[in-house]
């Protein structure tokens, strides 16, 4: 499970609305409004990084503590497989 | 209304209107039709949507798609691809369609389409003739690894309102089939629109008359949905002679039903008219002969009661023969 590199599910993109200044998930019939960090997050969600390396990631952009941010960091990525935005 | 070919829209034109929908703020562009698979510069037009940087749905029966053009839409950027079914079993399925070996063509169209990548959803549309196998249908659009599936029980206006007596289920009937579908979701993506005919408050319809969508036709009429034409009091502008977002802020068409202060009672006194937005215009207009009445699936609506036994009588009439669009 610690080993699984998330990515965005087929259909689902990642895209700035210049209209509304936002970061958004766009999926079939769907368009989920990504705020504060949750872009940063999901950018990182290209199938390429662990849990632990996208937190790494966070860590350095942010220049936050990586136990910190680790919950929360779980915590959206459980949602948006929930959702099935996420592999 | 299905247009003549010769009046449709070129490619060039379907790239500056996608642009001036980008603009306007528009995220995600359904292509469909008739049959958008029709069109040679299919591939042309898919491009351009994504160059605009919209999301891209192709809305299809699968009919003229095979797997080089559908590589071909693959990498010109489209994002995501709707087919629709008619039923579980193959016999019914065409005979709904009214088009022999159209299921079987379909379920290899969705082979193709998941063989590729793209994103897929399986479109039902529920009514009396399939209604009671809304699982199987279920069972089937899961075993084509549809991403998600959308339920949608038919609305009786249009050429459903033409078919109502063949169309209509009982109230049982889709309740059973309301069931079958919040069983199955905990498993699956299914969107589900319930039929109104059976509810006591209407849908907002299109999210409210010209606030979230805008439908623009082969020849470039842009309407508020997809079935205002049947409302013969509107005044549609056209791409060809304005840009987009002149159309959307200042058409009558638009303006007609825009926000709640065009509403006579009940709908204007109601706590629920931000909510609901008076409901469908189209179906108004088709039951109770008022595009600006109260949607008679709403129960304040004095057709309402109408609509009732009109739903009972034919859930209750034998299944008679389908009249088809187009011939």
């Amino acid at each position: 499970m610690s080993e699984a590199q998330p990515r965005l599910a087929p259909g689902v993109r990642l895209h700035f609305d210049k209209t509304r200044d936002a970061w958004v998930l766009l999926a079939p019939e769907r368009v989920i409004e990504l705020e504060g960090p949750a872009a940063d997050i999901v950018r990182l969600c290209d199938g390429t990084r662990t849990l632990d390396q996208i937190v790494d990631a966070l860590a350095v952009q942010y220049t936050a503590d990586k136990a910190e941010i680790a919950g929360d960091v779980a915590d959206m990525l459980a949602e948006l497989a929930g959702k099935r935005l996420l592999l | 209304m299905l247009d003549d070919p010769a009046a449709e829209l070129d490619a060039a034109a379907w790239a500056r209107v996608f642009q001036e929908a980008a603009d306007l703020g528009v995220l995600q562009v359904h292509l469909s039709g008739g049959e958008p698979a029709a069109r040679r510069d299919l591939v042309d037009i898919v491009a351009s949507a994504h160059g605009a940087g919209l999301y891209s749905n192709l809305i299809t029966s699968a009919i003229g798609l095979n797997e080089r053009r559908m590589l071909a839409l693959r990498d010109a950027g489209l994002d995501h691809v709707q087919l629709s079914l008619q039923d579980a079993d193959a016999g019914s399925a065409d005979h709904i369609a009214g088009y022999a070996g159209g299921h079987e063509r379909k379920i290899a169209f969705a082979g193709i389409v998941t063989g590729l990548g793209l994103a897929l959803t399986i479109n039902l549309v529920v009514h009396r003739a399939n209604i009671d196998r809304v699982e199987a249908m279920i069972d089937l659009a899961a075993s084509l690894r549809a991403g998600r599936i959308e339920i949608a029980h038919a609305q009786y206006y249009g050429w459903a309102l033409r078919n109502r007596s063949e169309l209509m289920p009982t109230r049982d009937q889709v309740d059973r089939a309301i069931q079958v579908v919040e069983e199955r979701r905990r498993g699956l993506v299914i969107d589900m629109v319930v039929p109104d005919y059976y509810a006591r408050r209407p849908k907002a319809c299109v999210g409210g008359w010209g606030r979230r969508s805008l439908n623009v036709t082969p020849s470039g009429r842009v309407l508020p949905c997809h079935a205002a034409e049947t409302i013969p009091q509107l005044e549609f502008w056209s791409v060809r002679d304005y840009p987009l977002e002149k159309i959307w802020l200042e058409s009558p068409a638009f303006q007609a039903f825009r926000g709640t202060d065009w509403m006579p009672e009940p709908c204007r006194s109601c706590a629920l008219k931000e909510s609901d937005f008076g409901g469908c215009r189209c179906q108004a207009m088709a039951l109770a002969g008022d595009a600006s009445a109260t949607d008679p699936a709403c129960e304040l609506s004095p057709f309402h009661g109408r609509m009732r036994e009109l739903a009972s009588a034919d859930a209750g009439a034998p299944i008679g023969a389908y009249v088809y669009r187009g011939r």
